[in-house]
């Protein structure tokens, strides 16, 4: 057996063999039982040539309607961004890709440094003090949330705003199951939290209220009263938050939130079907100590030179095992890269600009929509989504798209059986003005 | 090496520099305040960088040459199988119809991604011998929770409510008791006896009714093969309890041996090790996990089933233990394990083992006149040594790890599994020759010399590296966890 992967010759086999003291490569797996022993070969499909192999993923690839070669109008919490060249460029360099965990700092400060900026820069947006070194994604990282709010207040019951995205509500509840939590939604009105249910539902009995910022619709959640009413009862105020979009909004931390989350894919991160993505984590000074996963910190060597080192292990699972925070371990760390190279790209102004884009060409999307007659149904503020109703089935109008290269928007009816009919369009700083004209006559008279 | 502090990126900043080229503005403006109410408008810009493109890039090429990856030298960190990430998967996971594509496109318009899912499915169930595998678990530590959470469910259908405690060895990774936890288990440990393996006498003295299921790996830490298996399974089932499979030493088996035909109910299998997704510098990862027949109706919603010669996506599917991650999980790191399977098939993966298992027992060998070592059996993919014969020469094994930086080697792992004193466990993977494997010999033979003649240089290094041993006291003494601007 010859591959480009596998060094080891016949005569380096023959060699390390006598070394071993073993007659043949048959004899090292001689532990394991006959009974259990797998004679024979897998049944799967030969090896390729590397041409060929690559050949027939092109096709396969090609297979699929790609938001390069299509205009998108699908977002729902992956979206299609501006993603600057040189992030591919810096996350190819192998002593990133190819490195573990940086558990010996002497060979591992350029990774402990790029997610100490990575930590300092999801601080900035958020407006909290400390952020760890990312979570697998948004969704795992709010249903995480509300366990540590769970675990900090001893209290057994999670209130989530209906307008969180409806995924990683279902994610929260399988965590939920495994903590025996209960978890209570909250309706909205008017396309937003209703503030007036919340302050029914909430009570000494609620560890977290968990809302989305901007929400699941696009809409903008008023953070200050729902701050207040749960800080009244104690509970602590989960926001999970586009970090985009907070290059323009009021940070969470600013209206007082106990714990930040969200997903840094609108930063340099490719959509790539769902994953890998990278999600967030932001906590009060107070709540640093109960976060989950990895931290890195600064400090000194024997010289006094600044180094940085992951710390704060006491939390993580390699160390206090079952009474870890997280069972986390493996984490984002690559995409938390890229994302840090987008950030520093757009820098300080860019993000603001990009933002301010994302809304503008959202609004301008809307209003003309509204002028050809379309029923926008909720009238609050957004960032760059909103919800239209339409006269005939979403799936329908979406293939129609397709024929004209354009992914529509989002079926809400999948998850909200009252906006049967209901398309949740995004709109980024990507699509021109001459895309977005011709998507709204292409929907035509598709819409009430 | 360049000794010199690298600027952390917000020092390097300069007001007025740009590294973005947004695209162009093009519809009509509109005052932001009649857009977004006054009170939700941030007063403060957060504090980024303002840098040009070259500062980027100088800045990160300058922070990876501070950086050791498997591209830069030999990496045998035990139980992490470090084996060369091929550079044909980097290439198909970034054509446009995989890392461009939207996971809430019609399937009709995605049927190639679905179709690589599925077909990736079939492999790793013909590998591990279950009968179905969900991809949707991110790592190997969501993949555990994945399958004791549906463990938990299968007792619960039956009305087996009684079944709240999980099994480890004391030799188990870190996550197998954090992963039970957050799945709501207690956790209770089952010895290794002398010769490294679960002892059985406890494990019957530890199961019971209130088992709900005992987390394995197989090979062990100790990189040696559990050959009590069956005699587990059967002591495990005959309780009622299941058998967990901890995927992360799969590269000692592959066409050896299958976690289903050793009894396992549930496997998870770590992409990033065995089926080279690259670790990134500490994921993304990728932890699929496998179930017997029984197990299937519990599987995470949605799986890709195969209706017609079309790829859907089953959400129906009411006992499921519900999603466990947004969309369908780390599909980028899926489509470059498929493509290592592909790269590699049946002869292949054959090798792959019997190469990974043929360098661990030829460096075994090679260290064991100059290391204490534990356990004196032929091993699988990796094997521990022991540094308590250095030890008291006053070199820690921590020192050897240190001292081997500067001759240019990432250290094995050191001080796990928790059961061997200064433990020092090496895996060294089919992809490295021997050559480098001499190499590496001769280097820890150095040390072990130097040990006896001249502790200080062990005690004292690393020399060469960029920075020398760093406080991690005072990080966690006085966390700073962030760059705060000097006002």
């Amino acid at each position: 057996m010859k591959h480009r992967y596998l060094p080891m010759t016949e005569k380096d086999r023959a060699a390390m063999l006598e070394a071993v003291g073993a007659g043949s490569v048959d004899e090292l797996f001689s532990d394991i039982p006959e009974q259990v022993r797998f004679k024979g070969e897998y049944q799967i499909k030969k090896a390729k040539s590397e041409s060929a192999l690559l050949k027939e993923l092109t096709q396969l690839a090609a297979k699929n309607a790609d938001l390069r070669t299509n205009t998108s109008f699908l977002g729902a919490g992956v979206y299609d961004h501006y993603i600057p060249v040189i992030v591919d460029h810096v996350i190819s360099r192998s002593e990133f890709y190819t490195a573990y965990t940086p558990y010996q700092p002497e060979i591992s400060q350029g990774e402990l440094q790029a997610i100490f900026e990575f930590q300092t820069m999801i601080c900035e947006l958020t407006g909290m003090d400390v952020a760890n070194s990312s979570m697998y994604d948004g969704g795992t990282a709010l249903a995480e949330a509300a366990m540590l709010a769970a675990g900090h207040t001893r209290r057994k019951k999670i209130l989530v705003s209906s307008a969180v995205h409806p995924e990683s509500k279902e994610v929260l509840n399988t965590y939920a199951k495994g903590q025996r939590l209960e978890v209570v939604e909250i309706p909205y009105k008017n396309g937003i939290t209703d503030v007036a249910s919340l302050q029914e539902l909430v009570n000494e009995d609620v560890a977290a209220v968990v809302v989305q910022y901007p929400n699941f619709f696009g809409g903008i959640e008023p953070l200050k009263e729902i701050e207040q009413l749960t800080h009244k009862e104690k509970s602590l105020l989960v926001v999970s938050s586009n970090p985009l979009a907070l290059g323009i909004l009021t940070p969470p931390g600013q209206f007082g939130a106990d714990i930040v989350v969200g997903d840094t894919q609108v930063f340099g991160i490719p959509t790539a079907f769902g994953g890998p993505h990278c999600g967030y984590f932001a906590v009060t000074n107070k709540l640093m100590r109960k976060i989950p996963g990895r931290l890195v910190g600064q400090t000194v060597d024997e010289e006094g030179r600044r180094g940085f080192v992951l710390t704060l292990q006491a939390r993580e699972q390699h160390i206090r095992r079952d009474k870890a925070t997280s069972n986390i371990c493996s984490n984002q760390a690559l995409n938390a890269l890229a994302s840090s190279v987008a950030m520093t790209a757009l820098g300080k102004k860019g993000i603001r600009e990009m933002a301010a884009a994302n809304i503008q060409k959202a609004n301008y999307t809307k209003n003309k929509l509204k002028a050809a007659g379309a029923e926008i149904v909720f009238e609050g503020p957004i960032f760059n989504e909103f919800v239209v109703k339409l006269s005939k089935p979403v799936k329908e109008v979406n293939q129609k798209l397709l024929a004209n290269n354009i992914i529509g928007g989002y079926d809400l009816g999948r998850d909200f059986p009252d906006l049967a009919n209901h398309m949740l369009i995004a709109v980024t700083e990507l699509r021109t003005k001459e895309e977005i004209d011709t998507f709204v006559a292409e929907l035509g008279d598709n819409h009430e | 090496m360049n000794k010199q502090d690298q600027p952390l990126i917000f020092e390097c900043s300069t007001p007025g520099r740009i590294g973005y080229s947004l695209p162009e503005f093009d519809v009509p403006e509109v005052d932001l305040q009649d857009l977004i109410p006054e009170d939700y408008i941030r007063e403060h810009e957060p504090e980024l960088p303002e840098v040009s493109e070259l500062d980027i890039m100088r800045h990160y090429t300058a922070l990876s040459r501070r950086n050791h990856g498997l591209d830069s030298g030999f990496y045998p960190l035990g139980s992490c199988t470090m084996k060369y990430n091929p550079k044909i998967n980097e290439a198909v996971a970034r054509m446009n119809g995989f890392a461009h594509v939207h996971p809430l496109q019609d399937e009709a318009s995605v049927q190639g991604a679905l179709g690589l899912m599925y077909d990736l499915q079939e492999h790793l169930v013909e590998i591990t011998g279950m009968d179905a595998v969900t991809l949707q678990s991110a790592a190997g530590a969501h993949g555990e929770w994945t399958g004791l959470m549906m463990i938990r469910a299968f007792h619960e259908a039956n009305g087996d409510y009684g079944r709240v405690k999980v099994i480890v060895p004391d030799s188990a990774h870190g996550t197998n008791p954090a992963s039970a936890a957050v799945a709501g288990f207690e956790t209770v440990t089952v010895k290794s006896n002398e010769q490294g393996l679960v002892d059985l006498e406890d494990l019957k003295r530890v199961v019971g009714e209130d088992t709900a299921a005992l987390m394995l790996t197989n090979p062990n830490t100790l990189g040696l093969f559990e050959e009590n298996i069956l005699e587990m399974a059967e002591i495990v089932h005959r309780a009622g309890g299941k058998l967990y499979y901890d995927g992360a030493n799969l590269n000692a088996v592959l066409s050896k041996a299958r976690p289903g035909d050793m009894g396992f109910d549930v496997v998870h299998l770590n992409l990033h090790k065995t089926f080279t997704g690259p670790h990134g510098g500490g994921g993304p990862g990728s932890g699929p996990v496998g179930v017997k027949q029984e197990l299937i109706p519990f599987l995470p919603k949605p799986i890709v089933a195969k209706v017609n010669d079309q790829f859907v996506l089953d959400y129906d599917r009411p006992q499921s233990i519900g999603r466990v991650k947004p969309y369908y999980g780390n599909f980028g790191i899926n489509v470059r394990a498929y493509t290592y399977i592909r790269s590699m098939g049946p002869d292949g993966l054959k090798a792959v083992t019997e190469n990974a298992v043929l360098n661990a027992n030829y460096m075994m060998r090679r260290l064991a006149p100059y290391y204490d070592l534990p356990f004196d059996k032929h091993c699988k993919h990796e094997f521990v040594l022991s540094g308590r014969r250095q030890k008291k020469l006053g070199v820690r094994t921590l020192d050897i790890a240190k001292r081997l930086l500067d001759f240019g080697y990432h250290p094995p792992t050191i001080y796990f599994p928790l059961n061997v004193e200064e433990c020092i466990m090496i895996e060294p993977t089919e992809t490295e020759s021997k050559e480098t494997l001499d190499s590496f010999i001769d280097a820890m033979i150095q040390i072990a010399k130097e040990a006896e003649t001249n502790p200080e240089i062990v005690q004292e290094a690393p020399h060469t590296t960029v920075i020398s041993r760093l406080d991690e006291a005072l990080a966690a003494r006085k966390p700073v966890l962030r760059y705060k601007k000097e006002e």
